[in-house]
């Protein structure tokens, strides 16, 4: 089993954190009109590292489950505005749109991922 | 209010929010001709208030969605036009009338519909996404 859960791990990860950052973006998108409100976001890149080197939960031993869900407790930052309106509010309608647009292509291109990798192992199984 | 777990509640809270907007920018536009007899009996437009409602679970920080703290009414004066014969006219001859600034209002009301469109759009593409989610290794 635990063959299996490393084969998928990496786009299990890459998909539970687009799917954080996709709920961060709406967030930001849900929160434009809110006057002193702060857009958020995390960097992708930095926490996918995080989760390829160390999870919140070490395996050392082979009989140590792994855990799958390990995007939690994520470094929030704040984004920086190019054209800070008067009332606070630092979410650019434009930049939020063209990040979460990308996101959902990535969430997408990582389901895909992870549906080969199934596909794969499906016909390994059946041996097809 | 009940906690925040998915993007239909970031989504669809935001949406009431701004429907909230929408119907006093509906009120203050129903009323911009509206006159009265006196400047404290004039209608003045309502404005809501926005605030940022967080998530309260930790792990799910920066998640949030909008909620109304409450409606106010701007400090605009009513004006005062010279009326004589008018029923409601004061002793003067004066009526005073709502203060609403309908162009103010015109552009409240587009933006209100951007952003009611930009978390409709959210919610349709993140839902397409959940559902091809559920179908993955088929």
């Amino acid at each position: 089993m635990k063959g299996i859960s490393e084969y998928l791990d990496l786009h299990s990860s890459a998909l539970a954190l687009r799917s954080k950052r996709n709920k961060i973006l709406a967030s930001n998108i849900a929160n434009a009109a809110t006057p002193h409100f702060k857009a958020r976001d995390i960097n992708f890149e930095a926490e996918m590292q995080k989760v390829q080197r160390e999870g919140p939960l070490r395996t050392t031993d082979a009989k140590h489950i792994p855990v799958l869900a390990k995007a939690n407790g994520n470094e929030m930052l704040y984004r920086q505005p190019l054209n800070a309106s008067r009332d606070g509010n630092t979410v650019e309608m434009n930049v939020e749109q063209m990040e979460f647009s990308e996101n959902v292509m990535r969430y997408q291109t990582s389901l895909t991922f992870l549906n080969n990798r199934i596909s794969g192992l499906m016909s390994a199984i059946r041996g097809e | 209010m009940a906690e925040i777990k998915n993007v239909f509640d970031i989504a669809g809270r935001s949406m009431a929010a701004q429907l909230v907007r929408l119907n006093t920018i509906a009120s203050n536009l129903a009323n911009a001709g509206n006159v009265a007899g006196s400047e404290e009996e004039a209608y003045r437009a309502m404005k809501p208030v926005f605030e940022t409602q967080y998530a309260d679970k930790v792990k799910e920080s920066g998640i949030s969605t909008t909620s109304i703290l409450g409606i106010t009414t701007t400090d605009r004066k009513p004006e005062r036009i010279y009326m004589p014969n008018h029923p409601k006219a004061d002793e003067t001859g004066f009526v005073y009338q709502a203060a609403v600034n309908v162009e103010e209002e015109f552009i409240e009301m587009t933006e209100t519909s951007r952003q009611y469109q930009n978390n409709v759009e959210v919610v349709t593409t993140l839902r397409a996404l959940m559902m091809r989610t559920m179908s993955m290794g088929k």
